[in-house]
């Protein structure tokens, strides 16, 4: 495992909303770093400063002091624009509401982030072809044409995780991926996001339940704004 | 972003809505279709005048009796007016006038053989009159000089006139009962058409001084005497019109013994008249750009009201196209192409509506039209001036939007 230089290094990150008595202190200091190809969950309860973490790490948000560095660079400054480009390169996202576009079908979802990727200058085909490879890979080269309300919410997230992994990440953030799914589709994504892991993506993941964080080798517990544990799982294998 | 990337989107995102997008469109197609027709009426109402102008001859003078000092037979010598040998002394004494026709009308029925024609305008005119009218002989000859003044019985018809009487007869050497007075035909004019709404090809036309002594009513006739309304001066084509215009005033004024600052006559040029129609129809063309103008921002409003509610509507969306890369400014651009296409589309279908409705104006005869292709440039321009106004700045509203908060939005 490459530890020299972490994909994910934040440090003493704060995020304050609202002003003088009114002020909430989401987070309040958090140093923290992912190296490559780990699989980290995130827990805490409601109001702990997680979703603001996963907010910041996306870089949906920017932190109200202190330095974030993705994969080397100090994104905590950049402008909208800027942040857009990152997101777009660099971060895939999933979301506990898979966040699809409606009427729509499952490969143009996936290629939705090749529309705004200002460097890659592949053609329309290529794009294509890589997109029904995504969609093959997470099991659903026979969903390529369906639109959302044609399939299950399973495969609505497999579709939402084919479209986070179009860009080539360096990271895969998501959110409580199974929390609006049933058992037995929600075991199926944890299935599909360890099989990415042990291709060599780095993933980090918010959840609330214990069992999703059992296949997760880094377990980070935040409260109160603050990061209140971090600890590596039984099963996972390293020297960091 | 590609720029073909992002029409395509946005395209898709008005198919979606496709009758929403058409309603939205309405107003924009009704201004551009307005912009149009309007122009295409004003420009078919200056064709006409035009043509009315130009059909009355060339380089003409008009003068006029008026009867300013208090009307006719209100006593004098220089009682008003204009007599019929006024024409004579202005062909003869002022330089520069080519012709001169002057006209006096009646209304008689025409009888030839065993077919009769009620109400035939019966034009009394001078030697001059076909070539200051630009008319045509087809059969025959006008009439001259001589037989003006010895008061000949003679008669030119009409194109239309002459077929009525006399079918496929020729006309020429045959009679014809004006009223009750036998004439002989000398000739027939060619067809002139419709010109405003005179039609000079139902009339019939004969010298003046026939009509005066035959088709001028008893009373009437001792009043005015040989009065004429007026005097028809067609002028050398490098003549100097202001300098003839002072001739015949100089003239008039010496004969009718007025002084020039109180004449009992008036002048114009063609030039005034053309300069009277054009004010009429350019402050007619500036109520309908004002109308048209309206139309199109009510329809660019129209447009705006709907792409804020369409922001609204697919925050969650924009939150998404966010969260994978989509920067301010290409949220922005969706949204603008969007409002763009919206009104360049119905701009188009205007384009159309305007162009079809102009076309069947003219072929239901309910009005002329002559389509200006400048207009449908104008209206189509405005239309993606008014679409890009109106949609910056729902279109900002969008681009504006917090990832988070958009994406949170139910």
């Amino acid at each position: 495992m490459n530890s020299s230089q972490p994909i994910i290094q934040t440090k003493n990150v704060t995020k304050v909303y609202g002003m003088g008595d009114a002020e909430v202190r989401a987070l309040d200091g958090v140093d923290l770093q992912i190296h490559e190809n780990e699989f980290v969950a995130i827990m805490g309860p409601s109001g702990s400063g997680k979703s603001t973490m996963m907010n910041i790490l996306g870089c949906l948000d920017r932190p109200t002091t202190g330095q974030y560095f993705l994969a080397g660079e100090d994104v905590s400054q950049l402008d909208k624009t800027q942040l857009a480009i990152i997101r777009n390169e660099r971060i895939g996202f999933v979301f506990q509401s898979f966040n699809l576009l409606a009427r729509t079908t499952a490969l143009e979802n996936v290629l939705l982030p090749t529309l705004y990727n200002r460097h890659n200058e592949s053609g329309d085909e290529e794009y294509e072809e890589r997109g029904v490879a995504v969609l093959e890979s997470v099991g659903l080269g026979n969903r390529i044409e369906h639109q959302p309300h044609e399939m299950s919410g399973g495969q609505i997230q497999r579709v939402a995780i084919a479209r986070a992994l179009i860009n080539d990440p360096v990271i895969i953030l998501a959110d409580e991926p199974t929390g609006n799914l049933d058992t037995k589709s929600g075991t199926e994504i944890m299935s599909v996001l360890t099989d990415l892991h042990r291709q060599g993506s780095t993933i980090v993941m918010v959840t609330h339940e214990d069992e999703n964080a059992d296949y997760a080798q880094r377990v980070i517990h935040f409260r109160d704004g603050v990061i209140e544990a971090d600890k590596l799982n039984g099963r996972r294998t390293g020297d960091r | 972003m590609k720029a073909s990337k992002v029409v395509t989107i946005a395209w898709k995102g008005l198919v979606k809505n496709k009758l929403r997008s058409l309603l939205t469109m309405l107003g924009v197609i009704i201004g551009v279709a307005a912009v149009i027709i309007m122009i295409a009426i004003s420009a078919g109402a200056e064709a006409t005048i035009e043509e009315e102008i130009t059909s009355l001859g060339s380089n003409l003078i008009f003068v006029q009796g008026s009867f300013s000092r208090g009307g006719p037979g209100a006593g004098g010598a220089s009682s008003g007016g204009l007599v019929y040998d006024d024409a004579f002394a202005i062909a003869d004494e002022v330089n520069g006038v080519v012709g001169v026709v002057v006209e006096q009308q009646s209304s008689e029925t025409v009888k030839a053989g065993n077919v009769s024609v009620e109400s035939v305008t019966v034009l009394g005119s001078t030697e001059d009159f076909p070539s200051v009218r630009d008319m045509e002989m087809a059969q025959g000859r006008y009439f001259s000089q001589e037989e003006i003044d010895r008061n000949q019985k003679v008669v030119v018809l009409g194109a239309s006139l002459a077929e009525e009487l006399f079918e496929d007869q020729p006309p020429v050497g045959q009679t014809v009962t004006v009223g009750t007075t036998k004439f002989t035909v000398i000739g027939v004019f060619d067809e002139k058409g419709l010109v405003g709404d005179v039609d000079y090809d139902a009339r019939i036309y004969m010298p003046i001084t026939v009509v005066f002594q035959k088709f001028t009513p008893a009373q009437f006739a001792r009043m005015m005497g040989d009065r004429v309304r007026l005097i028809y001066v067609e002028i050398a084509e490098d003549a100097d019109q202001e300098d003839i215009i002072l001739q015949i005033e100089l003239l008039l004024a010496k004969l009718h013994d007025v002084s020039l600052d109180e004449p009992d006559f008036t002048i114009t040029t063609q030039q005034d008249i053309i300069s009277t129609q054009e004010a009429t129809t350019e402050a007619f063309r500036n109520l309908l750009a004002w109308v048209a103008a309206v139309s199109l921002i009510v329809g660019g409003i129209g447009i705006m009201n709907i792409m804020m509610v369409s922001v609204t509507e697919r925050t969650r969306e924009i939150g998404i196209r966010q969260s994978v890369g989509a920067s301010p400014n290409d949220i922005r651009m969706q949204f603008l192409t969007e409002a763009l296409l919206l009104s360049l589309v119905g701009g188009l279908i205007g384009v159309i509506v305007g162009v079809g409705g102009s076309w069947l104006f003219n072929l239901t005869g309910g009005m002329r039209t002559v389509i200006v292709p400048a207009s449908i440039v104008l209206a189509f321009g405005s239309a993606a001036a008014v679409g890009i106004f109106f949609g910056y700045y729902p279109a900002n509203n969008a681009a504006q939007l917090d990832p988070i908060e958009a994406l949170r939005h139910e």
